[in-house]
């Protein structure tokens, strides 16, 4: 049994010890917001939050968080994450929306950490998260537009 | 299937006589009803089940007491916004509120919900789904409209010229009555179906043309948008399968007892394509397929490198092929003209590498096979799964979910997962639904790519600089041979997707050849986004570039002379100028290059800008895009797809590249097949051509465009012209 919290609930689960948490969250808790994209940490369509750092869960061995506290697309709240789905909203990111849910946890992290970034901390935060509909973008203005929004300045 | 079948292609042909009028016009329908002969699962729409007090007047809208309009979307969402698009054409006509209207997908049933340029098949591909559904659309909102104002009429015991509609709310103004939708949905569906209607004259739309928000946004954002990977139903089971290491290879023999023992692995099978192992979940089939032990037979394998496939592509080109299109007499021309320019060009073979690798579910029961799958090519898969399965194609009920990308792979000429998903669920004797589930590696490694080519040109010049002869050879494999689009695909020899962008040369030159060899090597190939001109677009939009600049001319003002029975093309390409500053001078080590490409009927015209780096690399700062897709149904959709489409040409323009050495592909994974990331995303900038044409595709035009623009802005930057795709980042 491999103890942990999963947003906010207390979850044990009877599962190998080296399934990659992607797997312990879509298949043995059946959160399927998290996807699967690389298996090898390379795409970002996996990014959950192991206490509030975005990690890659398709490589990490769901042993690992036994004890820890992690965050996924279903549940990731608060003002940060608020905006980031305000301003992905606002903006019309999303596309065919598969990697998403890994990019908002990306974004959510980096605006955690560093509020205000400017385009090359963006660009360097978000490189893990691939996009195949290329809504770079989009993605990049809507970092800017939650950041703002999150400092109470104007959207101008 | 067929009686319906013929109603559909009348209508077809009516449509397309009655797409390109004008106001306010009375149009005679015959749509769909939602019910079919044959029912789609229970619960779905379209299953016929009586549900009381909901209007159903067609096969593409339900209005229901709760208020909601349901639109059905017959086409697969994936990514491009076609469940947004659709559902304004209906609200437009209809005068809904843009909040009332849901969308779900449509099942498969050819008879109603047939693509109207393919006849009797339903799918979505080729930039399609808005442009046959235009008029389509239109008269199933306005029919709804039409009842709905008489079942007001009736009730109030007024006139129904009396009565209008806006945002949802049918309304009597001098009697001061008004009612929803969802308030006269059980009389609007008392109501006889109209056998005319009449559709708005384009002024007075209030959502086409206007931003309206997604459709599939906010399920998006929240992980609650489910996908075929999502998809979970009692006692499923999940497949890995192991696939040969080279194509063409077969299982000689499998010690499956480790793979076995595996805890959680139900069952292994070996089936045509490989050997499955069934477990209950990813993780247990994923070490029972990692324990598997087998011996491949290779004897049949494919042999073919890319390196030397090349070399031989080469050699080909330096022969006449079969005649695309021939005009005036070249090799006379070529031999008279002043001057004379060679250049050829390669192209790897390309992986789509969505998102979500392929994957699907199959349960087998009493009434045939039901499937949940992100389904492009309904018609198609039905067939062959009932061909598979020895029972009719009317037995495959299809559930179609949300596509994590596609790019053309989820519409495989031979239904080649869905195939091999259906193989596995019969292997376990039809005992439990079976989703298969495709890793990256093995959906890299699949095949179906988009073919490697080579391009070899000539052109010739009078004294003046002006193009007299022209003569484009291509070689590379076609897609459509031996496949089920052959006949309509392939004439006389020729695929018209190996020489799409390159037989229809827009330049007005007097001596014209375009010619193709097709060749034969074993590596299954598709189409992807654009096709035929991912190629073509890139040695045309070079090579003219070639000649304008030995013309000393400018490279615009070149095209724009070449342009004359073309104003559609001028005027996106004098607009993408114009939006970049085209012959304004930049800074020392920044460049421009442009390029100017049709497809699926839309014209793109798209400016890079460059800078040179530190490093000896170069940057892409910005990109402006025009486009004329004929009438503009949602702008913000139609910027998104250019964007997007350019992004996604951008990956292959930079870095991706699939290589195939000894019949195996050596990459497997994103390492290796890179794909664009957010640092090298430009910025973007798309200007809309107004236009009153009917629409036409935008999910795919503008992926061809940039590779050109990029390499004619390398030239500009550094005199070097670039030969093959991909460039190489740091090129």
């Amino acid at each position: 049994m491999i103890g942990f919290e999963i947003n906010g609930s207390a979850i044990e689960l009877d599962v190998d010890p080296d399934m990659p948490l992607l797997w312990a969250i879509r298949d043995a808790a059946g959160l399927t917001g998290t996807k699967y994209g690389c298996g090898a940490a390379l795409c970002g369509a996996c990014t959950v939050h192991v206490d509030g750092r975005a990690v890659r869960s398709c490589l990490l061995p769901v042993s690992s968080v036994a004890g820890k506290s992690v965050t996924t697309i279903e549940g990731v709240s608060g003002g940060t994450a608020a905006a980031v789905k305000q301003a992905w909203l606002e903006l019309e990111v999303v596309q065919c929306g598969y990697c998403q849910s890994g990019q908002i946890m990306s974004a959510v992290e980096l605006l955690e950490r560093n509020p205000s970034p400017d385009d090359a901390q963006i660009d360097s935060a978000m490189r893990g998260n691939i996009c195949r509909c290329a809504t770079y973008a989009r993605i990049r203005d809507a970092i800017r537009l939650a950041s703002r929004s999150l400092s109470g300045r104007s959207e101008a | 299937m067929s009686a319906k079948t013929r109603v559909n292609l009348a209508r077809r042909s009516f449509l397309k006589a009655g797409v390109g009028a004008g106001a306010g016009l009375t149009l005679g329908v015959i749509l769909p009803p939602l019910a079919a002969a044959q029912d789609a699962a229970p619960g779905l729409p379209g299953s016929g089940a009586l549900v009381a007090g909901r209007f159903e007047p067609n096969a593409f809208v339900t209005i229901a007491p709760d208020n909601t309009v349901t639109v059905i979307s017959k086409h697969l969402e994936m990514g491009q916004g076609v469940y947004t698009g659709l559902a304004t054409l209906v609200a437009e006509e209809l005068d809904a509120d843009w909040d009332q209207v849901a969308v779900s997908a449509a099942p498969a049933d050819a008879s109603r919900y047939n693509n109207l340029f393919w006849g009797p098949m339903q799918g979505t591909g080729g930039s399609t789904a808005i442009a046959n559904s235009f008029m389509q659309m239109r008269e199933a909102g306005a029919a709804a409209r039409q009842m709905l104002i008489a079942a007001a009429a009736e009730r109030w015991s007024v006139a129904a010229g009396e009565i209008t509609v806006e945002s949802g709310v049918v309304r009597h103004a001098s009697s001061g009555r008004s009612a929803s939708f969802g308030e006269l949905a059980e009389a609007a569906a008392r109501q006889p179906v109209p056998s005319a209607v009449t559709v708005k004259d384009p002024a007075d739309f209030r959502l086409i043309g206007k931003r309206v928000p997604r459709k599939d946004g906010s399920g998006k954002i929240d992980g609650s948008a489910v996908f075929t990977q999502d998809v979970q139903l009692d006692g499923m089971l999940t497949s890995l399968v192991a696939h040969p290491p080279r194509f063409g290879a077969r299982v000689n023999k499998v010690d499956s007892a480790a793979a076995r023992a595996v805890p959680g692995v139900v069952a292994v099978h070996q089936i045509p394509s490989g050997v499955a192992v069934v477990a209950r979940d990813f993780w247990s089939a994923s070490r029972g397929r990692d324990a598997l032990q087998i011996d491949w037979d290779e004897s049949g394998a494919v042999t073919a490198s890319s390196a030397t496939l090349m070399a031989s592509y080469r050699e080909r080109a330096q022969s006449a092929g079969l005649v695309a299109r021939s005009e005036g007499a070249v090799d006379t021309a070529l031999e008279k003209a002043a001057n004379r320019l060679d250049a050829s060009y390669e192209f790897p073979y390309l992986a789509h590498a969505a998102m979500e690798p392929m994957n699907c579910v199959i349960r087998l029961d009493e009434q045939g096979c039901e499937v949940w799958n992100g389904e492009q090519l309904h018609t198609g898969d039905q067939m062959a799964l009932a061909g598979f399965l020895g029972i009719t194609p009317q037995q495959v009920r299809v559930n179609t979910l949300f596509a994590g990308g596609s790019f053309g792979r989820r519409a495989n000429p031979q239904s080649d997962y869905l195939l091999e998903a259906a193989a596995i669920a019969k292997a376990g004797g039809g005992k439990a639904p079976v989703k298969l589930v495709w890793t990256r590696e093995d959906d890299m490694r699949a095949g179906w790519f988009r073919p490697m080519y080579f391009h070899s040109l000539r052109a010739g010049l009078d004294a003046q600089g002006r193009p007299v002869a022209w003569r484009h050879r291509i070689v590379g494999q076609s897609i459509g041979a031996g496949t089920a689009f052959e006949s309509a695909m392939v004439r006389d020899g020729v695929d018209s997707t190996s020489v799409e962008g390159a037989s229809n040369l827009p330049y007005a030159i007097p001596n014209v050849s375009v010619e193709l060899h097709t060749t034969e090597v074993g590596v299954p190939v598709q189409w992807w986004r654009a096709v035929g001109s991912t190629h073509t677009a890139f040695a045309v939009e070079c090579f003219i570039d070639e000649l304008a600049h030995a013309a000393g001319r400018d490279p615009v003002e070149y095209r724009l002379e070449l342009l004359g029975e073309h104003p559609r093309h001028s005027a996106v390409l004098q607009l993408a100028a114009d939006r970049a500053g085209w012959g304004k001078p930049l800074a020392e080590g920044k460049a421009r290059g442009v390029a100017l490409h049709e497809s699926f009927n839309t014209r793109v015209a798209q400016v890079a800008e460059l800078s040179r780096m530190p490093n000896g690399g170069f940057q892409i700062d910005r990109v402006v895009i025009a486009v004329d897709c004929g009438i503009a149904i949602n702008p913000d959709v139609i910027r998104a797809q250019m964007e997007g489409g350019m992004g996604y040409g951008l990956s292959a323009t930079l870095e991706s590249e699939i290589t195939i050495e000894n019949g195996a592909v050596v990459e497997g994974n994103f390492d290796g097949y890179r794909v664009l990331r957010i640092g090298q995303m430009p910025k973007v900038e798309v200007h809309i051509v107004k236009s009153a044409e009917p629409p036409t595709g935008v999910g795919e035009p503008a992926t061809p465009v940039i590779a050109p623009a990029v390499a004619n802005a390398l030239f500009a930057l550094d005199g070097k012209r670039a030969r093959r795709l991909p460039l190489g980042v740091n090129s």
